[in-house]
C-alpha cells in the first residue's frame, strides 16, 4: 500500500508517495526528478546508486523509503551544480576521470564521504574507500588522481 | 568517388553533400552531423574539435547531432575503432570545404580578394578594408548547397590550435553533476515503465504463467504474453518491478541441457569445427589448408595452445530504451551502435516500413561492443505496441544483462614455430578455433531474426545461421596474421557454426585471443632462443613506428627486468591493431604471491601511436581503459555455466577488477602530426593480456596459457612447475 513519506533531500523537505519497501532510488529518479544516482545492479554490488545518508555512503537501491524517512539524504545533485561545481566535480573533469560516466555520480558521492572523514587520503586509502564501486571503462587511475587533486584543493 | 574521380576521405564517400554534415545555424551556432554514435569513446567531442578547427570557430558554438535515422548519414555501426577514420576524416574534409565556401561568399560580400581574409570564431575580416562579416550573416539558417569535391586542402596540422589539445568532453559538466545524459535518464510526458521476464535459460519454453493475477496489481497497465516472451507495463517504475517479479515467480518453464562443459570448452570448440580456411595477409580464403611443415634444418620447433573463455561486455548500466508507438509510427530512443541497421531489423520484426521507424541515439553506459542495446529496443517496442500513444521506458535488470547479452566468444589458439641457430624465426603457424563474432542485428526475415525477443515470442523466429567471415582483419581472425616480419606464415581459422552460448562482437574481436597467443608465444620463443624479449621482437620488426612504441614502453617500465623466480616480474607485448590501425605496446610489472596464487599488477605502461592526435586525453583514456579492461578479463573474468543455465548473474558471480586491484596506467602518446588518424579504441586489450602473462612468467617461470589467471590456476601451475623442476 502506498504511504506518504517525508524526506530531506539535498537540504530540502520533500514528500513522496510509495510503498514502504520501495527503494529510495526509484523515488529519487522518479517523482523527485534526481537522475544522478543510477541503477546498476540493485543489490549493493556496484555503487552506481550511491547517496549520502546522514553523511555516510548508502546504496539507494537497497535503502527503503521507510529507512530513508527523516534522515538527511544528499545526492550528486546536492554536492555541486553546473554553476557551482564542487572541487571533486572539477577534479574529475580536470583529470578526465571518466569515459562513459555512468559510474561517475556514485564515485563522486563515495569520495565525498571519504574526504569528509579523511581530508588527506593516500592512493591506497582512496582505492579502498571505492572498493564497492565499479567502473567498467577502466578510469580507475584517473579517478584516484582526481580525488587526490580535490583533497589538495579543499585543503587550500 | 565524386564526379572528378578523386576518392573522398572516410564516410564522405557515402554522401558528399556538405549539408549532410554541417550547417551554419541562425543563432550563431554550427551543427555538425555524424552517423557515428557516442559509446564512451569521446567521438562527439572529437568531431566537434575537428569541425571547430577547420571552420575557425570556438568549440562552444558547435552542436553535434549523432545517430538519428533520417537526419544523419548512414555510417553503419560504430565499431572496429573506425569512428575517427570514417566520420573524423569525412568531417575534416567537409568542414574545410564549408569554410572555403564561406570565405568565397565573404569575399564577394566584402568586395575583396578571398586570399586576404582572416577568420576568427566565425567572423571573417578584411584587414585591408577594415570590414567584416560573420558566418551567421552569410549562411545562418541556410543549408549549404553543393558537394565536397576533395579539392580544398584541410589545414596544415602545424597550425592546429584545437585538434591535439585537451578540451573537456562536451557533456562533462552534466556527467559530474548528475545531469540527464543517459538513455536511462530520459524524461517525457506520459512516460510509463516496462520490464520483461526472460526465460531462465536458452531454449527454455514457457509452460504456464498467471498473467491475470499480475494484471490486478497496483499501477499495472498491461501484461504482455506471447509465446515465451513476457512483459509488463506499469505507471511507475517500482510498480513495474514488482509486477515483473510477480510474473517471474508465477512462470513455469521447461528447460533442457544444451550447454557444453565449461571446463572443456577448448575440446568442444575443436570437436565441433564446421570449416577451416587459410588466412592470407589477414583475409580468409576458400582454398585448401596447408599442413604444418617445420623446416628440416630447424634448430628448435616450439608449439603451444592458448585459450580464452566467454567474456561479458558487462556494461555498468544495463541496457535500456524508450519507445513510443503512435499513428502507425514507431520512435525508439536507444543506445544501439547502429541506428540504421537497427531500424531495418525492427521493420522486419514488427511488419513496419523502415521509414515508419525513427531511431534516436541516446548514450548508454559504455558498451565495448554488441551488448543488449539493440535487443532492448525491440523489447520496448513490443511493450509500446500494447500501450499505444504512451512512451514506454524499459530498463533491463542486472541479471537480464548478464544472462542475455551476447558474449565475447571463447577461443583456442595453437601456435607452432621454428627457430634457426641464430634465434631467428624461420617458420610460423597459427590455428584458431572460434564461434561467430558477428551477432549484430541484420534485416529480420519471416524465419530469422538477430533480435532476442523474436526468438521467444509468437511467431518465433530462429537465430540467424552463423557463417564464416571472409573479410580482411575481421571476426575471429582479426590480428591472427602476425605483424612481424616472418619468412613464412601459415594461419588457419577454424570456424565453429554452433553457438550454444550466443556470441557477438566484443571489443577487439579475435584480436584479444590472437595477440594473447602471438605475444605470449614470442616470449616463449625468445626464452628458447636465449634472447631478451624486447630484442627478440625488434629483430623481427622493421616498421619504425612499431619499434618506437615497443621501445617507449620498455623504457618507461624500466627494461630489462631481473630473472625469473623473484616473485616480481615485468612483461611486454605489442600489436598493430588490425595490422593497419594504431601501434600499441603495453608493459606491466606484477607481483605474484605463490602461496595464495594472487597476481597483483603493480604498474602498467601503454605506448600508442594513433597517427595525428585529435583529443589527447580522449585517446589516452581509451588506451588506459583498454589496459585496465584487459587486466580484468585476463585475471578474473569468465562466463560461468552449467549444463542448462548460465550462472554468472551478477557482479559476485562475474567479478571484474576493483579499485584496489587496478594499477595506475602510464600512457605515452607518440603523436604523428599530419598523419592519418588511426583507430585506437581496441588497440590495447590484446597486448594488455599478453604483457600480463609475460610478466607472470618473468616473475615465476610459470607460463599461463589459459585465461583467466585465477588464483586456483596459478597455484596449480606453480605446483606443476615445481614438480617438473
Ligand atoms: S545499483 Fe545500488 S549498488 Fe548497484
Ligand atoms: S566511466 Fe564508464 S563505467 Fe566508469
Amino acid at each position: 500500500m502506498a504511504e506518504t513519506f517525508k524526506l530531506r533531500v539535498n537540504g530540502v523537505a520533500r514528500q513522496v508517495d510509495g510503498d514502504s519497501d520501495m527503494p529510495l532510488l526509484y523515488a529519487l529518479r522518479g517523482p523527485l526528478g534526481l537522475v544522478g544516482a543510477k541503477y546498476g545492479c540493485g543489490s549493493e554490488q556496484c555503487g552506481s546508486c550511491s547517496v549520502l545518508m546522514d553523511g555516510v555512503r548508502a546504496f539507494a537501491c537497497k535503502i527503503t523509503l521507510a529507512q530513508a524517512a527523516s534522515r538527511d539524504i544528499v545526492t550528486i545533485e546536492g554536492i555541486g551544480t553546473p554553476d557551482n561545481l564542487h572541487p571533486l566535480q572539477k577534479a574529475f573533469m580536470e583529470e578526465h576521470a571518466f569515459q562513459c560516466g555512468y559510474c561517475t555520480p556514485g564515485l563522486i558521492v563515495t569520495a565525498k564521504a571519504l574526504l569528509d572523514r579523511d581530508p588527506d587520503p593516500d592512493a591506497a586509502a582512496i582505492a579502498s574507500a571505492l572498493q564497492d564501486n565499479l567502473c567498467r571503462c577502466g578510469s580507475h587511475g584517473r579517478v584516484i588522481a582526481a580525488v587526490r587533486r580535490a583533497a589538495k584543493e579543499l585543503a587550500r | 568517388m565524386n564526379g572528378e574521380g578523386k576518392m573522398l576521405p572516410g564516410s564522405l564517400a557515402k554522401d558528399a553533400r556538405i549539408a549532410s554534415w554541417v550547417a551554419i545555424e541562425a543563432d550563431g551556432t554550427v551543427t555538425v552531423r555524424t552517423g557515428k554514435v557516442e559509446i564512451g569513446q569521446g567521438i562527439r567531442t572529437a568531431v566537434a574539435m575537428i569541425a571547430a578547427e577547420e571552420l575557425d570557430v570556438g568549440m562552444e558554438r558547435i552542436r553535434v547531432v549523432s545517430g538519428i535515422t533520417g537526419d544523419v548519414v548512414d555510417e553503419g555501426v560504430t565499431s572496429g575503432s573506425g569512428s575517427m577514420e570514417q566520420t573524423g576524416r569525412a568531417l575534416r574534409q567537409v568542414t574545410a570545404e564549408a569554410r572555403a565556401a564561406l570565405i568565397a561568399k565573404a569575399a564577394a560580400h566584402l568586395g575583396v580578394d578571398a586570399g586576404t581574409l582572416e577568420v576568427e570564431d566565425g567572423t571573417v575580416r578584411s584587414p585591408a578594408t577594415n570590414s567584416q562579416v560573420t558566418y551567421w550573416e552569410l549562411q545562418g539558417g541556410q543549408p549549404f548547397v553543393g558537394v565536397a569535391r576533395g579539392a580544398v586542402a584541410p589545414k596544415d596540422p602545424a597550425g592546429y590550435t584545437i585538434v591535439g589539445s585537451c578540451v573537456p568532453e562536451l557533456d562533462a559538466v552534466a556527467k559530474v553533476t548528475g545531469g540527464a545524459v543517459f538513455i536511462h535518464d530520459l524524461a517525457m510526458d506520459g512516460l510509463v515503465h516496462g520490464r520483461v521476464v526472460r526465460p531462465p535459460s536458452t531454449g527454455a519454453v514457457l509452460l504456464s504463467v498467471d498473467a491475470a493475477a499480475v494484471r490486478h496489481l497496483d499501477g499495472v497497465l498491461q501484461v504482455i504474453e506471447s509465446g515465451s516472451f513476457l512483459g509488463v507495463v506499469a505507471t511507475d517504475e517500482w510498480q513495474a518491478i514488482k509486477a515483473r517479479d510477480a510474473l517471474a515467480l508465477s512462470a513455469q518453464w521447461r528447460e533442457s541441457a544444451q550447454l557444453p562443459d565449461e571446463d572443456n570448452i577448448s575440446a568442444w570448440l575443436i570437436d565441433n569445427e564446421t570449416a577451416a580456411h587459410a588466412v592470407i595477409d589477414g583475409t580468409p580464403e576458400d582454398a585448401p589448408v596447408p599442413d604444418i611443415a617445420p623446416p628440416v634444418d630447424a634448430a628448435k620447433t616450439l608449439e603451444a595452445s592458448y585459450t580464452r573463455p566467454y567474456h561479458m561486455h558487462a556494461s555498468l548500466g544495463p541496457s535500456a530504451a524508450v519507445a513510443l508507438f503512435e499513428g502507425g509510427r514507431l520512435t525508439v530512443h536507444g543506445a544501439s551502435q547502429g541506428p540504421y541497421p537497427l531500424a531495418r531489423a525492427l521493420a522486419g520484426s514488427l511488419g513496419l516500413e523502415e521509414d515508419a521507424i525513427t531511431i534516436i541515439h541516446t548514450q548508454g553506459a559504455g558498451c565495448y561492443g554488441h551488448n543488449g542495446a539493440d535487443d532492448v529496443c525491440l523489447d520496448a517496442a513490443l511493450l509500446a505496441q500494447a500501450v499505444e500513444g504512451r512512451p514506454v521506458r524499459l530498463q533491463w535488470t542486472r541479471a537480464d544483462e548478464h544472462l542475455w547479452e551476447p558474449y565475447g566468444p571463447a577461443m583456442v589458439v595453437m601456435t607452432n614455430a621454428s627457430l634457426d641457430n641464430d634465434g631467428n624465426i624461420t617458420d610460423w603457424n597459427l590455428d584458431l578455433w572460434s564461434t561467430t563474432h558477428q551477432g549484430r542485428p541484420r534485416p529480420t526475415t519471416e524465419t530469422h531474426s538477430g533480435l532476442l525477443a523474436d526468438w521467444h515470442r509468437e511467431p518465433a523466429r530462429a537465430r540467424p545461421v552463423a557463417k564464416p567471415n571472409f573479410s580482411n582483419e575481421s571476426g575471429a581472425h582479426r590480428n591472427a596474421w602476425s605483424t612481424y616480419d616472418l619468412p613464412h606464415q601459415r594461419v588457419v581459422s577454424h570456424f565453429v557454426a554452433e553457438t550454444p552460448l550466443r556470441t557477438s562482437s566484443f571489443r577487439g574481436l579475435g584480436n584479444y585471443a590472437n595477440i594473447f597467443a602471438i605475444e605470449s608465444f614470442m616470449d616463449e620463443l625468445a626464452a628458447a632462443a636465449g634472447l631478451d624479449p624486447v630484442d627478440f621482437r625488434l629483430r623481427h620488426l622493421a616498421d619504425a613506428r612499431g619499434r618506437a612504441v615497443i621501445e617507449a614502453a620498455a623504457e618507461a617500465i624500466g627494461w630489462p627486468p631481473g630473472g625469473p623466480g623473484s616473485g616480481t616480474g615485468k612483461g611486454i607485448a605489442f600489436n598493430r591493431y588490425k595490422n593497419s590501425k594504431a601501434y600499441v605496446a603495453v608493459a606491466m610489472e606484477v607481483e605474484v604471491n605463490e602461496e595464495n596464487g594472487v597476481i597483483a599488477v603493480s604498474r602498467a605502461v601503454v605506448a600508442g601511436d594513433a597517427g595525428q592526435v585529435v583529443s589527447a586525453h580522449g585517446l589516452a583514456c581509451q588506451l588506459e581503459g583498454g589496459v585496465i579492461q584487459a587486466i580484468s578479463w585476463t585475471l578474473k573474468e569468465r562466463v560461468r555455466f552449467g549444463p542448462q543455465r548460465v550462472t554468472s548473474v551478477d557482479w559476485e558471480t562475474y567479478p571484474i577488477l576493483t579499485f584496489p586491484e587496478a594499477p595506475i596506467v602510464e600512457c605515452i602518446l607518440l603523436n604523428q602530426p599530419g598523419e592519418p588518424y588511426l583507430g585506437a579504441g581496441e588497440g590495447s586489450q590484446g597486448p594488455g593480456g599478453a604483457a600480463l602473462a609475460n610478466a607472470v612468467f618473468n616473475a615465476t617461470g610459470v607460463r599461463l596459457r589459459e585465461i583467466p589467471f585465477t588464483p586456483e590456476r596459478v597455484r596449480a601451475m606453480g605446483v606443476a612447475a615445481r614438480r617438473g623442476a
